[in-house]
């Protein structure tokens, strides 16, 4: 009775706000879109509970720079939204980043491009993976496969946030967002992190102003402040890439895939395993920094590689740099908010095979 | 020897960049001694904009924010929200906020921020150069209204003082003008008074500053007050055109619009 | 075990509900769950569904394609949109209250419960769900009855207790209703 008494059924929107809570967010600024929006209005009845606010913005341009505003001032803050509004606020993101300020962005993903569909697909990998606004940049991009991973990653990001001064973004897809499953809110992982120094809290006359800043008129100051950022998101490369690999030590056929993907493909592995086909999964768990260690481990009985994705095919390119041609990769994706099935994707691999013979 | 006048101490010591002859320099140095009056430096965060005064952060001697074109009464809002006893400033052109930030003033406006707006109204496009503005006179030319502007095909320019007035939200609103030393006074009360409003937690405050640009308009300096005082003022009358009924302010500013 | 049910009716019948009590009274037994609604302008007055997967291994994808163990419909466009997704041999509970058209497949274990009769027949034909939910807790063996109303007695909470006892009399005439039809078969 224990192991379940802090387990509770949630969907994953409300899973993501109340981890957002749980890791220390206290501000919460957005705007509706489907199929978001019970992030937003949990966090317009929870918030206040704990103290902290949330505010509707008039649009998402409007909520990415409340956050931009927040964040300097030194607060824990998050948004969210869903593809086009991901697309909207891709100016503030940038000037988050260029300014070092710490943020949480989620992302529940939908169908593209344009307005597109409602329903879950994974076409914003190149936008979140390739920073997505103006210059150089990079950041974190969690994305879960389940509501307790969901709600993990949520609350970790803001500590990682933090520790770099750099946003953090969980990507989930409509499927993430609304499905419900059991959830435990546990606790998060510390890190060690500096004093905010740096916030705009008022000087109290007693130091220097601080500034939050993402211009530098000189080329010298500012390759300068770009060589900084790329030293940061070195780091994270080395430190923070995370991937599950499941079945994939005697695999001849490996999967990549991610969030719902990942979901549909394990049980395409195991289904596979039992016809006697040696199948694997590569699940990056953050999409960028891309987890090429797992890849690099694959084993030499591997003869094809197959990523899965509900888009057009995006990640397949960084599966393609991670194995840098050492084994053949394929593609089998489904688009506008269509869910691949376990049998299309069993059949891709099977047609795969035959052609790498 | 005594001290009859000095530097405020509201303003570092970076030297000003604007042109000669253009008055964001004396608006800087007047929010700066009401915040250093009012005691409020160490308490203030102010946000700058993209434009003319996008270095503007270099110059208040508190701390500040840059933000993105037209987004800064949306930083402040976020600013504010974190830190309610701070005083919050955002300073913006009449590109930055009557053109791309219409819907962040608006909706800020709207919220009763409890935020001070300065906006500067020079009716052009000062930094690219010389650009028509939404502010930009009829029959104006500027770089993209080189026939001067022709309200039927670009539309007519916004008067945002009046557009704010009509919101709720809004607890002050003044236009006031810095072409002559009287003038200069007034717009000074006017700020104190829009930050006194912000003090007393009564709502969304802003002063529109009819402002001079030498540069852009072809003129020199003394013909550019001029022509704030004889083109500009007739189409964007001075006065208050929203004050909160309670709050004692530091003396009428502005005179009383019809 | 992987049972894989859709419930599905006219938004306001309950669907979401039903299906939820479900995945959390099979939680509560320390199963794998997952619950997956429709979403967007069916929310808004049209059909409604939604996918719950119950099991002991870990679920992979929450949709249920063409491999339901279950269908509960609650009106005849339900059952005729989501027959096509049974298994063959798989149940088919329809409300014969309002559906009066017989199941186009042949292969199914269908079971008619006139649900809105017995729900009016307990004094609210709103619990209509609930008379179906207290047929698939008999007719499967997913979760039990007496944790079916634990779990209602919990998701009412001590300020709405009052509706406890109406809510337990619809999923008992469910239980009886079933029996019945399914003895029948």
């Amino acid at each position: 009775m224990n192991q379940t008494m802090n387990k509770v059924l949630m969907k994953g929107n409300e899973a993501i706000a109340q981890a957002a809570i749980h890791g220390g967010c206290r501000y919460f600024f957005g705007y509706p879109i489907t199929p978001q929006n019970e992030i937003p209005e949990y966090m317009a009845r929870e918030m206040p509970k704990v103290g902290g606010v949330f505010l509707q913005a008039e649009s998402e341009v409007a909520a990415i720079n409340m956050v931009y505003g927040a964040a300097g001032a030194g607060a824990r803050v998050m948004t969210s939204s869903s593809s086009p509004g991901i697309a909207l606020k891709q100016e503030g993101i940038s000037y988050i980043v260029g300014s070092e300020v710490p943020c949480v962005i989620v992302n529940i993903s939908r169908g593209g491009p344009g307005l597109g569909g409602i329903q879950p697909a994974q076409s914003d990998y190149y936008q979140s993976t390739r920073g997505g606004g103006n210059g150089d940049y990079n950041f974190i991009v969690f994305a879960p496969a389940n509501i307790q991973e969901a709600a993990d990653l949520t609350a970790e990001a803001f500590e990682i946030a933090d520790y770099y001064r750099n946003p953090v973004m969980v990507l989930g897809d409509g499927m993430i967002g609304q499905m419900m499953e059991p959830v435990v809110f546990r606790d998060t992982p510390k890190r060690e992190l500096q004093p905010k120094d740096w916030a705009t809290t008022g000087t109290g006359g007693v130091r220097a102003p601080n500034i939050i800043n993402s211009l530098h008129l000189q080329p010298a100051d500012l390759e300068k402040h770009n060589e900084h950022l790329q030293a940061k998101f070195r780091l994270m490369r080395e430190n923070e890439a995370r991937s599950e690999s499941y079945q994939t030590a005697d695999a001849e056929f490996v999967f990549v895939a991610y969030g719902t993907s990942a979901r549909i493909v394990r049980n395409v592995v195991d289904e596979l395993r039992e016809r006697g086909v040696k199948a694997g999964l590569i699940r990056p768990i953050t999409l960028w920094p891309f987890p090429v260690v797992a890849f690099k481990e694959l084993p030499d009985t591997v003869r094809g590689v197959m990523s899965v994705e509900m888009s057009c095919g995006q990640m397949v390119d960084d599966v393609r740099l991670a194995l840098n041609g050492r084994f053949p990769v394929g593609f089998h994706g489904r688009s506008g908010g269509m869910v691949p099935s376990q049998q299309e994707i069993i059949e891709a691999c099977l047609d795969m095979l035959k052609e790498v013979e | 020897m005594p001290v009859v006048f000095e530097r405020t101490r509201g303003l570092t010591e970076k030297e000003f960049h604007f042109c000669p002859g253009c008055t964001h320099g004396v608006i800087h140095r007047l929010v700066a001694e009401v915040l250093e009056e009012m005691n409020e430096l160490g308490n203030t965060v102010g946000v700058a904009p993209v434009g003319c005064s996008v270095l503007s952060y270099q110059y208040f001697n508190c701390d500040m924010h840059e933000a993105a074109h037209g987004r800064a009464p949306a930083m402040a809002t976020g600013i504010k929200r974190v830190l309610p006893d701070r005083m919050v400033f955002a300073y913006q052109g009449d590109g930055d906020l009557a053109s791309i930030g219409t819907a962040e003033i608006i909706h800020a406006a709207g919220r009763g921020e409890k935020i001070t707006v300065i906006f500067v109204n020079n009716a052009i496009y000062g930094m690219t150069g010389g650009q028509m503005a939404p502010t930009t006179l009829a029959g104006q030319r500027t770089t993209t209204s080189p026939l001067g502007r022709d309200p039927r095909q670009v539309g007519f320019p916004l008067r945002v003082s009046e557009m704010l007035a009509t919101i709720d939200g809004a607890a002050f609103i003044e236009r006031t003008s810095v072409h002559d030393p009287a003038h200069i006074r007034k717009t000074k009360k006017a700020i104190r008074n829009a930050f006194e409003c912000q003090k007393a937690n009564q709502g969304f405050s802003m002063v529109e500053i009819l402002s001079t640009c030498p540069t852009n308009w072809g003129m020199s300096p003394l013909e550019s007050l001029d022509w704030v005082k004889e083109t500009m003022m007739p189409y964007y009358p001075l006065g208050n055109f929203r004050r909160p009924e309670a709050v004692t302010v530091s003396g009428a500013s502005g005179g009383g619009h019809a | 075990m992987l049972e894989k049910t859709i419930c599905a009716g006219f938004g306001g019948q309950g669907v979401m509900s039903m299906g939820r009590l479900i995945a959390s009274t099979a939680m509560a037994r320390n199963l794998e769950v997952s619950w997956l609604p429709s979403y967007g302008p069916e929310m808004r007055g049209g059909t409604a569904n939604c996918h719950v997967i119950v099991s002991d291994k870990l679920i992979g994808s929450p949709v249920i394609y063409h491999d339901a163990t279950c269908l509960i419909a609650m009106n005849l466009p339900s059952m005729q949109k989501f027959e096509a997704e049974l298994l063959p041999g798989a149940l088919l509970i329809y409300n014969s209250s309002l559906i009066e058209a017989a199941p186009r497949r042949e292969d199914l274990r269908a079971v008619p419960v006139p649900a809105n009769e017995l729900a009016a027949g307990v004094g609210n034909p709103k619990v209509a769900n609930m008379v179906m939910l207290g047929a698939f807790v008999s007719l499967t063996s997913i979760v039990e009855l007496d944790d079916v109303i634990l779990e209602i007695t919990e998701m009412f909470g001590v300020s709405k207790k009052q509706f406890v006892p109406l809510n337990e009399a619809a999923l008992r005439r469910g239980v009886e209703a079933a029996g019945a039809a399914y003895a029948q078969l």
